[in-house]
């Protein structure tokens, strides 16, 4: 359990991501990182309702009965995700277009309600919304990730600007389609998910079956 | 009538909701290490879904739409921006019923289905289900189509998904790759698999 304040903003981004480690939010991670702008704008959309979300459910922690405390939460979670919904269509709607349903998913995206089920039903408002705003930006550090190997080796550029000149305006990099594809984002948050275990080995899941070394004699 | 088999074929293999629309992967993820829970969770995906997408085409085209509530003295009033809190609303209270239902009803089926109900509420297949069909903008009959073969492209992704991991916890894999990393390779080589469909032209 992360001590001070200033732990539990770091703690989420690598020692506790909540993607590569505790498995919550992919489904957004994987269909929005085909274009980096796109996914700077879900993980700031992210972030946002996670801050706000945990630190709304936190300030009425004491006044809510277990019973019906998840249909709460979702009344919570889905007024400010009405809120982003609207903001994005009225100031950026080219991006609400790309977006589609992603937007309104965050309801859904576990990362919300698992940091106000598991944090923020039991901790004061502004510890809260700093885990919220921590989480957040570990799920935005990911589909950052995601994203600049997607964008930059599928169609060249970053935030639409061009990078690697491509052979059909006349440069010399041929893109890699398949990055541009569905499937092309499990490989990589797969082998990211790789790269920081053999970082901090103690990531590691246990083995279900061991494989016998057989000894030589 | 073809035009909802062609949806129907085209909501299983061509458009996933797992596989090419990565919908409801935390359950995908979590919950597929064994054939039988995973068969268990589809089935109660695919119930779910055929009840809420067209419950919530009702509700769209009855109350929120622009002169929906026209019959109620409002034909000016445009709802369309509670969607949202709408269909999660109708979402978890069915779920609730259903749940309810099973247990008075069919005693083994919610012993089957019942710990996989409260997590159906919270998966992004059935919330996305509704949302696809508000932006395709699907009558009564398809949004029946649509609920029903969303959900069995959904539970069939998923318990293809449990029988490859049930055979892979036997390999030898790369420590770092154990478990999740692995997990997230095979189901991408299976989204490439379901890719191959998108060639089928109905």
């Amino acid at each position: 359990m992360p001590q001070t304040r200033r732990d539990m903003l770091i703690d989420p981004m690598v020692d506790n991501n909540p993607i590569t480690l505790q498995v919550l939010g992919i489904c957004s991670a994987l269909a929005v990182t085909s274009s980096l702008q796109v996914a700077l704008v879900m993980s700031i959309a992210v972030t946002f309702v996670t801050a706000f979300s945990s630190m709304f459910i936190s300030m009425m922690r004491n006044h809510i009965p277990g019973s019906i405390r998840i249909i709460v939460q979702m009344v919570v979670i889905a007024s400010l995700v009405i809120l982003v919904d609207q903001i994005l269509k009225a100031y950026a709607f080219e991006i609400s277009k790309t977006l589609s349903v992603f937007v309104g998913l965050i309801i859904t995206n576990c990362i919300v309600m698992g940091r106000a089920e598991a944090f923020a039903m039991k901790n004061p408002p502004v510890d809260s919304f700093i885990d919220g705003v921590g989480n957040g930006l570990g799920y935005g550090l990911i589909l950052m990730m995601v994203g600049v190997i997607r964008e930059l080796f599928g169609s060249g550029s970053l935030f639409g600007v061009t990078i690697l000149e491509t052979v059909n305006n006349g440069g010399w990099y041929v893109p890699n389609g398949l990055l541009l594809l569905p499937p092309s984002a499990f490989f990589i948050i797969g082998l990211i998910i790789w790269g920081f275990r053999a970082w901090k080995p103690d990531q590691v899941e246990e083995r279900e079956y061991k494989i016998q070394t057989v000894e030589a004699h | 009538m073809e035009g909802l088999l062609s949806l129907a074929v085209k909501a299983i293999f061509v458009e996933n909701l797992a596989l090419s629309f990565f919908l409801g992967m935390c359950t995908f993820i979590a919950v597929s290490k064994k054939i039988a829970t995973a068969i268990g969770l589809g089935v109660s995906v695919m119930i779910v879904q055929a009840i809420t997408v067209p419950a919530n085409n009702l509700i769209l085209n009855n109350l929120l739409a622009p002169g929906a509530l026209a019959w109620a003295g409002f034909p000016e009033v445009d709802l369309t921006f509670l969607g949202l809190i709408s269909y999660i609303g109708v979402i978890a209270a069915l779920v609730q019923i259903l749940e309810m239902v099973l247990d008075k009803y069919f005693p083994p089926l919610y012993n089957a289905l019942g710990v996989f109900l409260p997590l159906i509420t919270v998966n992004c297949a059935i919330l996305g289900g509704s949302l696809f069909m508000v932006e395709r903008s699907y009558d009564f009959a398809e949004s029946v189509t649509y609920g029903i073969a969303s959900g069995f492209g959904w539970a069939l992704a998923i318990t293809a998904m449990a029988g490859v991991r049930e055979k892979l916890k036997y390999s030898d894999i790369p420590d770092g790759l154990q478990g999740l990393g692995i997990t997230f390779i095979t189901a991408g080589l299976m989204a490439m698999a379901f890719m191959s469909f998108s060639g089928v032209k109905l």
